[in-house]
């Protein structure tokens, strides 16, 4: 068999790298199950299961081979994104639709594996959104404020979704942005959904997805500057508009990073390569603008939370990002100690 | 001993397999039946044959010469008589047959008288690069520039000497320095007089350190001479990249090393030049390393050029695999051999014969993600993975904007690619394209440039043409004016007539007794008339009229002189009757 230079590879493959992602998902799916009840199982076993049966589906359409495609683990990685993101006791139709959004549409319509434009998890999410508003914005209460049900009973809800709308509450993001008047500090004594620096539970969430990212990126699976453009320009415009607490505030720095889909975002969808920018000037820049885009909508927008959008809209901008963060070649620059 | 300040971005650390064969000694090929030797064993142009098939050649004697200055000279590696100058395989991925010189060798081995120049600081270094250039030196660790070439830079401030070697599984380097070092040293004095360089930077790679300490220990105690070692990582061998780990300083993109004042030399040229200075040996032999989980032995050979393969592979047990692959270099920037009967050249560092399980084959590629590794990885800060794309789609303008003349081809991308996407692959294809692409449009810039040159000279002569055709218009009418003017005067049929008359007159007279008289005037009428054909003549040429004109006029004078001849001898014939 003739082949060319190099003959020696030690890669890391590609479902190797999806298996990492899917596991440094556990921290934060464990947080998202001891504090909102195992309803995001139930969304998971759904829109992995959906989301590869559509992969499977569009592959077979598109004449590829479905073992070789189907093994590299990225279907089921759109998948558990989405079902991270969207409330828990989420009606099933509403999950496929989801689904179909992020991997027919957003993934296959688009060229497959690598090709898509848009973040397929946050197409789905957000077609969810503009579609559904109103399942979509009521995120279910803590378990620690409300009676959360059994896994069966999460299962079942996927059949009979009505049954568990009582449960559901307004999120911390959403005080926040309807807070009028009130002292930062009353607003966290008044809720219970407060924590001690963001959302109850919420708090919990977030760290346990920055756990996993930072797992990742020790793995190096992405370098840190979309993350830490993202983060850090968040913190700056929270910093910059805290306002010291007062009724006026868009929230602390600490609130914004442990809020909503701050580490999600920050680590497990920004860093999406194929509708990233593609050099690491041009992931700074990437993650900036996500950064400083979530914190606009969610002080002066519509929307209590943003990553979505956010992440949608810089999809659009990064081919124009890498027209112009294009790392100069060896030997441009003289000297570099 | 000193650790280098500087790095190099990006890079990759293989396991190294070095041990495979760097502990055992280097040892002396035996002399192969039949040598092989191509006229082109390098880049550059090919030298041509200077032997002829039945002659008997002794080692070291020149076989083939350099055609011009980026060719190399090609001496016999051992005595023998030349068999054939014929195509044969060469060692060219493509198996791609180049001439060679054939040498049946006799085992005598027998050399010819050569000595060298142990005195060589009294040569200047014209003569000094000469005996380099004769000695058919070119660079042993890579592409194998002629030497001679990067000798005669200008302005060099330092000599680097690669002894890095970062390829996995090449140790020839290593060995040669481990037990030559002090003929090494040498060689790098010589080479330091002759570029006239200030100080001398050794770098070697942290993982040879038996190298290190011999090289150390022959190296002269100065403040010019530095040997440097840094981490293990690959290509840090590669001249740029060295050269940036030991000066902290880029070659400037399109540039030589001898821009920023550095010339950068392997270890084992250094060696070659000292043997041909001191020794006056020519290039004929390298060490050459033999490793492999297909060989049973591994080392170091010191191996003749142009011993095919094939042989040196029995020699060291070699076990034929199920799907054989022999690479010639290393598993990193090698190349499959297409055959195992091609021959040793002067750039051959390793043969390399895996078993599957050492080096599997390549699995299937999957779709680029764009996850950014191999753009971490590239030594030459590019972003392969927007090369990939932009030469899948063939945009030859983004790849000239994404810098792809600037890949080196040294595979890192291709090695971390999780993808496993041949990248190298794509980017040899794609700078072959443009390369094509650019030497098509510069035809067609040619051919352009001639057909306007074409359309100028057509329109031109047309012009000249329509010139000459109304002056000759012009003087046309002007002699039917002046001949009408001559109508007026005088009754033309009665001319005609009167000329009529005369001649028949002339006839008669000729005809007649007192002829001889007659023929003294026509005479003298045919020597005037040759007269005023002869000025015509004269002014024909003055005036550069065609050819056709002057050659009608030479004509012309030469029937007249004949005919001036005929009446002569017919006079003098007449004189004699009389």
């Amino acid at each position: 068999m003739h082949t060319s230079s190099p003959h020696l590879s030690a890669a890391n493959p590609v479902q190797h790298l999806m298996r990492q992602v899917l596991l440094a998902l556990i921290p934060g799916l464990i947080a998202l199950i001891h504090f909102f009840g195992p309803g995001v199982m139930a969304n998971l076993f759904a829109a992995c299961g959906f989301a590869v049966l559509c992969e499977a589906l569009v592959l077979k359409l598109r004449g590829y081979n479905l073992h070789f495609f189907l093994s590299d683990y990225s279907a089921l990685v759109t998948g558990a994104l989405l079902a991270v993101s969207i409330p828990p006791y989420s009606p099933w139709w509403m999950i496929f639709i989801g689904v179909f959004f992020s991997i027919v549409v957003a993934k296959h319509l688009f060229g497959g594996l690598g090709q898509n434009p848009f973040n397929p998890a946050m197409v789905g999410y957000v077609v969810l959104l503009i579609s559904f508003p109103v399942y979509m914005t009521h995120w279910t209460a803590p378990s620690e404020l409300a009676s959360t049900p059994s896994l069966l009973n999460s299962l079942a809800s996927l059949w009979s979704h009505d049954n568990y709308d009582g449960t559901t509450m307004a999120t911390p993001l959403d005080l926040m942005k309807q807070n009028e008047g009130q002292m930062l500090t009353f607003l966290y004594a008044n809720n219970p959904q407060f924590g001690s620096y963001a959302g109850l539970g919420w708090e919990w969430v977030n760290l346990g997805f920055l756990a996993g990212g930072l797992w990742m990126l020790q793995q190096k699976l992405f370098t840190w500057h979309g993350p830490v453009g993202m983060l850090a320009t968040l913190g700056i415009l929270s910093a910059l508009f805290y306002d010291g607490g007062s009724s006026a505030s868009g929230g602390s720095p600490l609130f914004h990073w442990l809020s909503g889909a701050t580490m999600l975002g920050a680590f497990f969808i920004i860093t999406d390569p194929a509708s990233g920018a593609t050099s690491n000037l041009g992931r700074l820049i990437f993650g900036a603008m996500v950064g400083a885009l979530v914190y606009c909508i969610r002080v002066w927008g519509n929307y209590p939370d943003a990553v979505a959008f956010a992440v949608l809209l810089l999809n659009f901008c990064a081919p124009f990002i890498d027209y112009y963060t294009i790392p100069k070649p060896y030997g441009t620059e003289d000297s570099k100690s | 001993m000193n650790s280098a300040e500087y790095t190099f971005h990006g890079g990759i650390r293989p396991v190294e397999h070095k041990e495979d064969s760097n502990t055992t000694p280097i040892e002396m090929a035996p002399i192969p039946p039949m040598l092989v030797l191509p006229l082109q064993q390098h880049i550059g142009s090919a030298a041509q044959a200077c032997v002829n098939t039945g002659e008997y050649v002794y080692k070291g004697q020149l076989i083939a010469q350099a055609a011009d200055a980026n060719g190399a000279n090609v001496h016999a590696s051992s005595s023998g008589h030349v068999v054939a100058i014929e195509p044969r395989l060469i060692a060219h991925p493509s198996g791609m047959q180049d001439t060679c010189v054939v040498i049946e060798t006799d085992g005598l081995d027998a050399a010819i008288d050569a000595s060298g120049y142990p005195n060589w600081q009294n040569l200047d270094r014209t003569e000094l690069c000469n005996i380099v250039r004769w000695s058919g030196i070119v660079g042993l660790g890579g592409a194998g520039f002629p030497t001679d070439r990067k000798l005669n830079a200008k302005n060099i401030k330092t000599l680097v000497i690669n002894g890095t070697e970062c390829e996995p599984y090449i140790t020839a380097d290593d060995l040669c320095m481990r037990e030559r070092a002090e003929a090494i040293i040498r060689g790098c004095e010589i080479l330091k007089h002759i570029v006239g360089a200030d100080s001398v930077i050794v770098g070697i790679e942290d993982n040879k350190p038996e190298a290190i300490e011999s090289m150390g220990k022959a190296m002269p105690s100065s403040p010019d001479w530095k040997l440097v070692t840094f981490p293990t990582k690959y290509p840090s061998g590669g001249e740029k990249q060295l050269i940036e780990i030991l000066t902290g300083r880029q070659v400037p993109r399109g540039g030589l090393p001898a821009d920023i004042g550095i010339v950068c030399q392997n270890v084992g040229t250094a060696l070659a030049v000292k043997e041909a200075i001191e020794d006056g040996k020519p290039l004929i032999s390298r060490i050459t390393t033999f490793t492999g989980q297909a060989l049973s032995r591994r080392g170091n050979l010191e191996v003749r050029l142009g011993t095919p393969v094939s042989y040196l592979l029995d020699y060291m047990g070699y076990t034929e695999q199920k799907v054989p692959r022999l690479i010639m270099g290393g598993p990193m920037m090698g190349f499959i051999l297409p055959d195992a009967g091609v021959p040793i050249v002067k750039t051959t560092n390793c043969i390399l014969a895996p078993d599957s399980a050492e080096l599997p084959l390549p699995k299937p590629a999957q779709p680029c993600i764009r996850c950014g590794f191999c753009a971490e990885a590239c030594p030459a800060t590019l972003l392969p993975q927007q090369l990939f794309w932009h030469s899948k789609s063939g945009n030859s303008d983004q790849l000239e904007k994404h810098a792809l003349s600037d890949c080196i081809e040294c595979g890192v991308c291709s090695y971390v690619c999780p993808s496993s996407i041949p990248l190298v692959q794509y980017f040899r294809a794609a700078k072959h394209e443009i390369r094509t692409h650019r030497a098509q449009q510069l035809q067609a810039e040619k051919a352009l440039e001639r057909f306007e040159a074409r359309q100028q000279r057509l329109e031109r002569e047309a012009l000249e043409r329509e010139a000459t055709r109304a002056a000759r218009k012009a003087a046309a009418k002007a002699k039917a004016e002046e001949s009408s003017r001559f109508a007026d005067e005088a009754d033309p049929v009665q001319a005609a007539i009167e000329r009529a008359k005369a001649k028949k007159a002339r006839l008669i007279q000729q005809n007649q007794p007192g002829a001889q008289q007659n023929a003294e005037t026509a005479l003298q009428n045919l020597k005037a008339k040759l007269a005023s054909q002869q000025s015509s003549l004269q002014q024909a040429e003055v005036d550069g009229k065609g050819d056709k004109i002057i050659t009608a006029l030479h004509a012309s004078v030469s029937r007249l002189e004949q005919q001036i001849a005929e009446s002569n001898t017919e006079a003098s014939s007449q004189d004699a009757e009389k």
